[in-house]
């Protein structure tokens, strides 16, 4: 067990998954192939004798399979520590939880820092483009492979979220339970035009190279870093970023240059350099666009055409203004309007789109329960 | 199971029927809701603005939407509720005319609970102290209400008149049993059961 959290998961372990080997590579939504991949995935607690007892947990856009407990390394637990363990919301004392990075990602999965097989070098924009229905098919596959019949839930914040509404388009007989959280059906021109704003800073840096710098010893760090600064301002709300930084000066005075005199430029960047370290530049434009593909609104969710028993709890954060509440209530209409058993909760939270990663107590409370209830039925 | 449940919990339980598909608007904390699912086996849904009531109607297994109901029922399709429930929460919307309508429309009966403000110990407080009536149903100061509107039986079944709407059932509650005489002098709560009158086969 870990020494950091005597009462969460312990040391963990990646572990990799690799099919769609050739000739049986995968078929994307844009009409093209993609193969192999490895998928790198995670699991904490046991699936029973049943195979009954799954939930899979769906990571955001800079996410990856480390969800819960910690690597041998790690100074901090993975990125839904607060939600996954013994006596947490996914309880793995009761549940197996799995979690996998995308295809497209950076972190293990098959993505454009990858090895393209038919050139020997990294894919870089060689790489196909993928859509959050690529990401599920893949995780359909490690799933079987686990010899998961059925999902007992599908649970993600933001992207994850997306993947959780995408796997019940997909496949509603696998899925039990759903539980999008911050998330909605589709990108406004808003969530779009931010995330081209990254994409167009990050594109700007000329040591993007067209994308193919895997090779040339530079990399768009100073591109990747904006992008991401300016991702951490969508995330956090006026309030957060008012209680956590207000005005506060790094220094007694004013420097009168451009250093970063204030606490909130020294944060942003802090973080867009330490994200440049551990993302590559090319899988955030790939999932970035594949965010804003992303469209489930209109019926879409219900395409197949067949009644949908797949429960749903559908969590929204006050203070989101990237994925606003009224996005949320717009999917739980949706569901309704398709005789959906759905509850919805618009957490009272300052946190803005992070509260999903933050807001502990309101979201564990409303998950267990939810969890359960599934189960007695 | 909570064997002491509150009479207009136990009367709504009595209208509904095995399986029926119920929607309760301004649910609180679910316990109606669940009542039904007990002993009804009722398929339930409520809608509930308080952040800490939805807390308790998932910890109950009781789907919930947090909301307000004011706004419309939007999304719900036409007739796919047996019964829509408004129990003590009719008084506190803005704009009972347009949920009451909308209630009927998502469901094929509504049932409506409210406070009966021409109790007579509502009225004598009135007319003796010349101060707002604060009853057993109506516990509030005048200041502090959740309520905006007040009514009496009287007013009720007029509205419902001039709305051409069904009255199918009224239930006129005491205490703690049921009022047959002068019931809007001497009830403190009521139920109806009521169904738009064009609707009515």
């Amino acid at each position: 067990m870990g020494v950091k959290d005597p009462k969460g998961i312990g040391i963990v372990e990646p572990q990799y998954f690799t099919f769609a080997q050739a000739p049986h590579e995968m078929p994307l939504e844009s009409g093209r192939k993609l193969g192999p991949i490895t998928l790198a995935y995670e699991t904490y607690g046991e699936l029973n004798a049943k195979k009954n007892n799954a939930i899979l947990v769906l990571h955001a856009l800079s996410g990856d399979a480390h969800a819960a407990g910690y690597h041998p390394d790690d100074d901090k637990a993975g990125w839904w520590d607060i939600l996954i363990g013994p006596g947490k919301a996914f309880d793995t004392a009761k549940y197996f939880v799995i979690c996998s990075n995308v295809i497209g990602g950076c972190k293990g999965s098959t993505g454009p820092a990858s090895v393209n097989p038919q050139t020997g070098k990294p894919y870089a924009l060689d790489f196909p483009m993928i859509t959050i229905a690529d990401m599920v098919n893949a995780q359909k596959q490690l799933i079987e492979h686990l010899g998961i019949k059925k999902l007992l839930c599908v649970s993600g914040g933001s992207m994850g979220g997306m993947q959780a509404l995408q796997w019940v388009a997909l496949y509603p007989d696998m899925v039990l339970c759903a539980i999008p959280i911050a998330t909605a059906l589709k990108h406004s021109p808003q969530q779009i035009a931010f995330d081209e704003v990254g994409r167009q800073a990050l594109m700007a840096d000329p040591d993007w190279q067209g994308g193919r710098y895997y090779d040339t010893g530079r990399q768009p760090d100073r591109g990747l870093a904006v992008a991401r600064m300016l991702g951490h301002i969508t995330y956090m709300s006026d309030q957060s970023m008012e209680a956590k930084f207000s005005r506060n000066l790094k220094d007694e005075n004013y420097s009168f240059s451009f250093q970063a005199d204030f606490e909130v430029e020294g944060y942003l960047r802090y973080r867009g350099g330490a994200f440049v370290k551990r993302f590559d530049a090319n899988s955030y434009l790939y999932i970035t666009k594949a965010l804003d593909y992303f469209d489930l609104s209109e019926g879409k969710l219900f395409a197949l055409g067949k009644p949908v028993a797949t429960r749903f709890l559908v969590l929204a954060f006050r203070s989101d203004w990237l994925y606003p509440p009224y996005q949320s209530k717009e999917m739980v209409h949706q569901l309704k309007a398709h005789h959906v058993d759905v509850t919805y909760c618009e957490i009272e939270s300052t946190y803005g789109h992070d509260a999903f990663l933050i807001e502990a107590e309101g979201q564990t409370q409303l998950i267990k329960h939810f969890l359960s209830e599934t189960l007695k039925r | 199971m909570k064997q002491d449940i509150r009479l207009s919990h136990k009367i709504i339980c009595e209208i509904v029927g095995q399986g029926a598909k119920v929607l309760d608007l301004g649910c609180g904390d679910g316990d109606l809701l669940k009542i039904l699912v007990d002993r009804r086996a009722a398929k339930v849904q409520g809608i509930e603005l308080n952040e800490a009531c939805i807390y308790k109607c998932v910890e109950k297994g009781v789907s919930v939407f947090h909301g307000d109901f004011e706004s419309g029922l939007k999304g719900y399709p036409d007739k796919s509720f047996d019964y829509v429930i408004l129990n003590e929460s009719m008084q506190e919307t803005r704009n009972v005319q347009f949920v009451l309508h909308e209630a009927m429309r998502v469901g094929d009966k509504v049932i409506v609970g409210f406070p009966n403000f021409a109790f007579f110990l509502g009225r004598l407080r009135l007319f003796f102290l010349g101060k707002t009536p604060i009853t057993k149903s109506l516990p509030y100061r005048w200041y502090s209400t959740p309520n905006l509107h007040f009514l009496s039986l009287t007013d009720f079944v007029d509205f419902c008149r001039d709305e051409k709407i069904a009255i199918l059932k009224r239930f006129y509650l005491g205490k703690k049993r049921r009022v047959l005489f002068f019931p809007n002098l001497f009830a403190q709560n009521c139920i109806f059961m009521i169904q738009d009158a064009q609707a009515r086969p």
